[in-house]
């Protein structure tokens, strides 16, 4: 498993426009890949699951990635929130 | 051969396919099913299918409204493909063996809710995305999508009755004729059909089976027959019949720039009805000498927010202009009853035709009719335009009407703007009305007779109800006795009084009317020439000499 964490500072936090852009991205990777925050985790690959975590600016996300194209999946993810969020 | 009858609201006939239109059902039907993979493929096509829709729009507004606008098509279609939406419409699906418009229904529900019971107010609003992607796969699911761009012929519209809002949607050039199952000869598909003149039924009580759509059909309006693969020797002797009524047609559209005056001398302003700015076609080749009823509402109903100023001041700008100097009179918003527009949120009501519509809601919301008054005015200046003010029952509106139309013109003079006061008159649709019109008369240039509102009103009858039709006497004494009162009254005051109802264009009535004194009939484009015919072969004189010696 590998995990980073990233603290939000877009002042909209992850509305609808960025998790269906972290939809895109997650699903480009066999791994599975959870995102917890708000004291809830959600399923990267699942556009209403991020919504409903309801993260906002300010607040800390944990992404975890499992499976065979771990590393990769996490460096572009981490890539693709200090880019968008 | 299957063969229907119903009432013919324009006559004439036509031959072409089918083209079966059903209506966006607001509530879902549970229904048990036999063959679940079946349905999950349905399901799943329904997806795809609403997949490639928003790929279109997304497409469509890149170009028109750029990236970050065009992202939500996006956003929608992940939606669509979400994991949990569809397990939870397949697991629906599967454990309670029902169909998959109430399994994407009932997920669409869960969804929305989750989202609209967030605190989040960004969160709160996602609902809606929920409810419009589970709206597009219930859509697809039914078959059911506006066919703005889909028939590439003219058709036959079948469906069982359409609303003002689904009419205006439809491409016009690409109907032949309507046929509706529900629907009165008042109903809003009749009145456009007669604007069109097209042939067309209502109240037909036909079932609108799957297999009606793309079939051959002959629509005769004269008979109020419809028939649906018909025999050859029946489709030979109406296209026979269709050829002959096109010689007629044309021998009438000899009377097109002719006068509309009796054999005794009688002049009578003969103008077109029309509710939309794509009408005035039909109206340049109806020979009409004016508009005598625009009803502006339609530009209200169109929309999916209140028209500004200046799209409301283009639109009349522009039927002025076309109409080049000819009379173009225009009736304020006539919104409520039967003409719904779900952005002025009126509340439900237990009598809408008894209700908050047309001048009451312009009273009770100034700032709208304003607005509208604002517009008029300003387009006065580029041809003849004419005001006239809907649903008056009492002397105090009018008054109203009054100050708020000098507070218009004074904030138009104190900015500056470029205006003219139009001649303004008022349309007597309610019994009230007519009889105090000899007090209303007083104030105003003119008098309109809507008599579709009044018939309904002095009638005590539903016009949406085609149960009533064998109750509604159209040439019921009664009404006539109003409008002959509101005639003398008029002209008592000096003031011309016309018909714009759908008994102006009543053939039978024509002579009767004239013979009251009536000065105007504004009648749907497509009764013009015949109308102008009766007109044109009428003597008042002799008529009325005929009445008093019998």
């Amino acid at each position: 498993m590998t995990e980073f964490k990233y603290l939000i500072t877009d002042p909209e936090g992850i509305h609808a426009r960025p998790a269906g852009e972290l939809v895109k991205l997650a699903k480009t990777f066999a791994s599975d890949i959870k995102i917890s925050g708000n004291e809830k985790v959600g399923d990267t690959k699942k556009i209403f699951s991020i919504m409903a975590l309801c993260i906002k600016q300010g607040q800390e996300v944990t992404l975890s990635c499992d499976g065979t194209d771990e590393v990769e999946a996490a460096a572009a993810l981490e890539g693709f929130f200090k880019e968008n969020l | 051969m299957e063969q229907f009858t119903g009432k013919g609201v324009f006559p004439g006939i036509a031959i072409g396919k089918i083209k079966l239109y059903r209506k966006n059902e607001q509530t879902v039907k549970r229904t048990k099913i036999e063959n679940v993979e079946k349905e999950i493929q349905r399901y799943l096509a329904a997806v795809d299918h609403a997949v490639s829709q928003l790929q279109e729009l997304y497409q469509k507004a890149l170009g028109e409204v750029g990236e970050a606008n065009a992202a939500i098509f996006e956003v929608h279609q992940m939606m669509l493909q979400d994991g949990d939406y569809s397990e939870s419409v397949e697991n629906i699906i599967k454990t309670q063996m029902v169909n998959a418009s109430f399994a994407v229904a009932t997920t669409g529900d869960n969804f929305a809710k989750m989202f609209s019971s967030m605190e989040d107010a960004y969160m709160k609003e996602r609902a809606a995305d929920v409810q419009d992607i589970t709206e597009r796969l219930l859509n697809n699911l039914s078959g059911h999508e506006l066919e703005k761009n889909e028939s590439t012929e003219p058709v036959i519209i079948l469906a069982n009755d359409l609303s003002p809002s689904e009419t205006v949607q439809l491409d016009k050039e690409m109907v032949l004729s309507f046929v509706t199952s529900a629907g009165s000869s008042n109903s809003h598909t009749a009145i456009l059909a007669k604007t069109m003149a097209i042939p067309s039924l209502v109240g037909t009580k036909l079932p609108l089976k799957d297999e009606f759509d793309g079939a051959l059909a002959i629509v005769d309006g004269n008979t109020g027959t419809i028939y649906i693969d018909p025999d050859q020797a029946i489709l030979d002797e109406f296209q026979k019949k269709k050829e002959q009524e096109l010689l007629d047609k044309n021998l009438l559209l000899k009377l097109k720039n002719k006068e509309a005056i009796t054999l005794d001398g009688k002049k009578v302003m003969l103008y077109a009805n029309i509710g939309n700015v794509k009408d005035l076609g039909f109206v340049l080749e109806s020979g009409a000498a004016g508009i005598g009823l625009f009803r502006s509402e339609f530009i209200f109903l169109e929309r999916t927010d209140y028209p500004t100023e200046e799209e409301q001041f283009e639109i009349y700008k522009t039927v002025a202009e076309t109409m080049a100097e000819k009379p173009v009179i225009i009736r304020t918003m006539d919104i409520g009853a039967d003409k719904q527009c779900d952005y002025f949120n009126l509340e439900p009501e237990e009598n809408p035709a008894l209700g908050y519509r047309a001048i009451r809601i312009c009273l009770t919301r100034p700032e709208l009719f304003k607005t509208q008054l604002r517009a008029l005015f300003r387009a006065s200046v580029y041809g003849n335009i004419q005001v006239m003010y809907p649903m008056i029952a009492n002397l105090f509106e009018v008054q109203k009407i009054k100050e708020l139309v000098a507070e218009v013109e004074t904030e138009l003079t104190e900015a500056g703007i470029q205006y003219r006061l139009p001649k303004q008159g008022l349309m007597i649709e309610t019994p009230a009305a007519a009889l105090i019109s000899d007090t209303l008369a007083k104030e105003v240039d003119f008098f309109s007779i809507g008599t579709n509102d009044l018939s309904q009103y002095t009638l005590a009858i539903d016009r949406q109800n085609p149960h009533l039709d064998t109750f509604y006497d159209s040439h019921h004494p009664g009404l006539l006795s109003l409008i002959k009162l509101v005639v003398k009254n008029a002209h008592s005051a000096g003031i011309w009084v016309g018909i714009c109802g759908e008994l102006g264009a009543d053939p039978s009535l024509t002579q009767e009317f004239l013979a009251m004194g009536i000065d105007e009939l504004s009648v749907s484009p497509g009764n013009v020439l015949p109308i102008k015919k009766v007109i044109c072969e009428s003597n008042i004189t002799e008529y009325e000499r005929e009445i008093y010696a019998n």
